[in-house]
């Protein structure tokens, strides 16, 4: 039972995320984490100042219970199913992200510069995160999706918007890590 | 207990995002930068079942497990929604490191400054709804 702690393999991790939009399909729901953006929004009294967030949100309680769930499981795993933290990564990877100036990327899976305690002593790092939100919560809602929308639900269902959204995700995710991420760090 | 279900669901979700390391910003880097194959094989194995799956809940007719009828909307037609859209969120994604799934299994895996991320995210909802009508769809 070892295997349990280590790295699951992608052909564990993608068939499992099928199998899970298969059932929400058949439960008579839909995949997609983003719209529950869309639902605090609206929970949160947003129906007040724009139409966008004017319906009955409560129907989507199972999604939020969903996410709920999604919690709870990044919980489970980090406590009970996870000894090594480390990330075995390409080491031309590791060179460019030395380069930048991250280190010790061997012991976790979150870059110390941006989400380490002493990060967030300087004020760039807040603006970086909260940036980095405001970005996916205004793009996924404009496109309509993200990748549990698009890139997994759109595509399954061939859809050709889905498949533009996708480019439009790697067009923006090209630009950041390779253009701009290295001036920033 | 009818929500039970959306929540085990959910806990398979949530394990899988991070037992995977999908919820590693690191792993993210690593496939904008093209250097892994992980990323894709999750994505690519999922979709490559999910078409399979899809097309056979089409042409069989099947039904929910309440016995109602499935049916899956397709996405409104448009270009820019989805291109402008979509590279903002791509942009998003390589910074955070985390698309909406990750998002909120980070929080449950103690990465509290996620947390600014996801207020970020709220805000980029709000937003958007303020100046929807205004962006071309």
């Amino acid at each position: 039972m070892e295997w349990i702690y280590d790295p699951w393999p992608w052909y564990v991790a993608g068939p499992i995320i099928a199998i899970t939009m298969v059932l929400l399909i058949l439960f008579g729901k839909s995949f997609g984490v983003s719209s529950n953006l869309r639902v605090v929004c609206s929970a949160l009294g947003a129906g007040k100042f724009s139409e966008f967030f004017k319906f009955d949100w409560k129907h989507q309680t199972w999604n939020l219970v969903f996410v709920l769930g999604a919690v709870l499981g990044g919980f489970i795993s980090k406590h009970f199913l996870i000894k090594d933290f480390s990330v075995d990564l390409n080491p031309a990877t590791i060179q460019q992200l030395e380069l930048m100036g991250f280190q010790q990327f061997e012991q976790g899976f979150l870059p110390e510069l941006i989400f380490g305690i002493d990060a967030l002593d300087s004020w760039q790092t807040w603006v970086f995160l909260l940036l980095g939100g405001i970005l996916v919560g205004f793009g996924t809602r404009y496109a309509g999706g993200c990748t549990s929308g698009h890139a997994i639900s759109g595509l399954s269902n061939l859809q050709i918007p889905s498949f533009i959204a996708v480019i439009g995700f790697f067009i923006g995710g090209i630009i950041m890590t390779h253009f701009i991420l290295p001036i920033i760090f | 207990m009818k929500f039970i279900k959306f929540l085990i669901l959910g806990i398979v979700f949530g394990i899988i995002m991070t037992k995977a390391e999908i919820i590693s910003w690191y792993r993210i880097f690593e496939m904008f930068r093209f250097e892994s194959f992980h990323m894709y094989g999750v994505i690519g194995s999922a979709v490559s079942i999910g078409v399979i799956a899809v097309s056979i809940i089409k042409k069989y007719r099947i039904k929910t497990f309440d016995g109602d009828i499935i049916h899956l909307p397709p996405k409104q037609k448009s270009i820019s929604r989805y291109l402008i859209g979509g590279t903002i969120f791509g942009l998003g994604w390589a910074m955070t490191g985390a698309c909406p799934g990750p998002l909120f299994v980070l929080i449950g895996f103690g990465a509290w400054p996620i947390i600014l991320s996801i207020i970020g995210a709220l805000i980029g909802t709000f937003f958007y709804g303020m100046i929807k009508n205004k962006l071309p769809h």
